[in-house]
């Protein structure tokens, strides 16, 4: 396999799975989070705790859930606990290192709307809302954030704070008597951002392979910082791209959805 | 003390328009066939509690019986939206719904202090959230040790809740495995609870001890519906029909056809339906 033949999604869950370590904790979002979480267990990372809030913990999927309840997380956990007890004694016992969510509307500091477009109480798009991310956010030592750039999802404000980031920036959390470090890195399709040590504001500190200033600033709708020194992000290795290819078929075969296959 | 009876007795003697009602159930479990039965009596005007809505409230708001729905997640887990709900918020078709939203801590906090027979639930939440502003049940209290300031949410008390569980013994306990959700709170939490199953087995002598039961006396209504959370699943019994919550996805996305889905798949059948639904999964 030639490792320059990937698409940016594949290189998004990549370079996401790469900030995972055998140590952590991690409290997983469906979707890319999940992908990217399972990839660094079925390559560097092989004893990370991966925590559903269906209150399976460390469990180890064959193949991706569709849902965050699906059998599969249940049947290879090490145990299942209450929704209760998943939320109390593991998420706001501060025993989460890592909390990894997706985004349908982010700013340039962190803060995530899951919840409407438009108008709260006369909203344009109803979207589902924050389900386990407002504590989430607040509750795991810090936050990774995966999402395709688009103007549509990255802007300049959004319209409801599901879950709280870095608020208008600086030392905002800790105003709030937040003591968790929120917003630590967002890994899109196009590059890795941190967070300004001072003013919070996510910057870009690495690009992927092949991807242009002017690309990254065409898809965001905020004016785009970069880093002093802005890296290249290694492309995925022949082992990463083959677990993620892997894994993404057997998921497919598993949930085509043939009754008795 | 827990009563065998049919679905629709279950039902009928349980539940009264205008009702608070609880269908728990997280992804696993879900109380599918009951929720059909509460949409064959047209029992209307309810409060719905549920943490994610998902397709039985979204098919419970779409026939028109609820007036208010509690909850955290609005979504099709792993598919998308909730298109009847959506409807009935943006549009009010067909009918206006009032909503109470919070987070999943939340909701579970709520339960749980329901089941404890507190007021309210205290937790470390909503900090710098945006529901704390269009919520108004959403309040704060102060630790009166440490003083730091934190969530506090009322607690749940429906006047029924339904869920689905692998067994029953003979007596009415009940026997919930694999992922447990917030089912045990739900139920101890209520007025009155029915519970479905797959399978009704003559006691739990042998079973491990710290298994999730719920014993009889904390049941009000047993009935035995093989197959009842169909889409969902039972573990131990059958896998998640997850063709069927795609397929959900484009029947409620259009009002007529999802009209004509409900009086064929569920106002025209009865509960015997769902062993069929399930079998070859």
């Amino acid at each position: 396999m030639t490792v320059s033949a990937f698409t940016p999604n594949e290189m998004m869950t990549i370079a996401a799975s790469r900030a995972l370590s055998n140590d952590d904790v991690c409290f997983v979002g469906i979707g890319a989070p999940s992908a990217a979480c399972n990839v660094a267990r079925l390559t560097h990372a092989p004893d990370i705790t991966l925590i559903y809030e269906s209150g399976t913990i460390g469990t180890a999927p064959d193949v991706l859930p569709l849902s965050i309840g699906d059998g599969e997380l249940c049947e290879t956990a090490l145990t299942t606990v209450s929704v209760p007890e998943m939320f109390r004694y593991w998420l706001q016992g501060g025993r989460i290192s890592i909390g990894f969510l997706g985004a349908a509307q982010l700013d340039r500091f962190g803060n995530i709307n899951t919840t409407v477009i438009g108008d709260y109480h006369h909203p344009k798009v109803r979207l589902p809302g924050g389900g386990g991310a407002p504590e989430i956010a607040t509750s795991c030592k810090e936050v990774f954030i995966t999402m395709k750039q688009a103007t549509r999802g990255m802007v300049e404000k959004i319209d409801f704070y599901t879950s709280f980031g870095h608020g208008d920036g600086g030392d905002h959390r800790k105003r709030l008597g937040i003591d968790t470090k929120g917003p630590t890195l967002l890994i899109t399709d196009l590059a890795l951002w941190k967070p300004d040590p001072e003013s919070k504001e996510f910057t870009v500190v690495s690009m992927h392979p092949g991807v242009t200033r002017e690309q990254v600033q065409e898809t965001c709708g905020w004016r785009v910082r970069f880093a002093e020194r802005v890296e290249e992000t290694p492309p995925p290795t022949a082992l990463e791209l083959t677990t993620l290819r892997d894994l993404q078929a057997r998921t497919e075969g598993a949930h085509s959805g043939k009754k008795g296959a | 003390m827990a009563k065998f009876q049919s679905l629709k007795e279950a039902v009928a003697d349980n539940l009264r328009d205008g009702d608070t009602v609880a269908f728990e159930g997280f992804t696993h479990l879900i109380p599918h066939a009951a929720a059909h039965e509460v949409i064959r009596q047209g029992i209307k005007d309810l409060t719905l509690i549920r943490m994610t809505p998902d397709i039985i409230y979204d098919q419970l708001i779409g026939m028109g019986l609820a007036k208010k729905v509690v909850f955290s997640y609005a979504g099709n887990p792993g598919v998308g939206l909730l298109r009847r709900m959506r409807d009935a918020i943006e549009n009010k078709w067909p009918r206006a719904i009032e909503t109470v939203e919070h987070s999943h801590a939340a909701m579970a906090n709520a339960y749980e202090a329901g089941a404890a027979g507190l007021p309210c639930a205290v937790f470390r939440g909503y900090r710098g959230a945006g529901l704390k502003e269009v919520n108004p049940a959403i309040k704060s209290v102060v630790c009166p040790f440490t003083g730091e300031e934190l969530a506090a949410v009322p607690a749940h008390r429906p006047d029924v809740t339904f869920i689905h569980a692998q067994k029953a013994s003979r007596r009415g306990d009940v026997l919930i495995e694999g992922i447990i959700g917030v089912q045990k709170e739900a139920v101890l939490a209520a007025k009155r609870a029915v519970v479905t199953v797959e399978e009704i087995v003559d006691d739990f002598n042998d079973l491990h001890p710290n298994l999730c039961v719920l014993p009889h006396w904390t049941v009000t209504s047993l009935v035995h519906v093989p197959g009842g959370a169909h889409p969902s699943y039972t573990h131990g019994y059958y896998s998640r029909d997850n063709a069927s919550y795609l397929e959900w996805d484009k029947i409620s996305a259009d009002r007529d056809l999802f009209t004509q889905w409900m009086k064929a798949n569920v106002l025209d059948v009865g509960p015997d339906v769902f062993a069929s639904r399930v079998k070859g999964l």
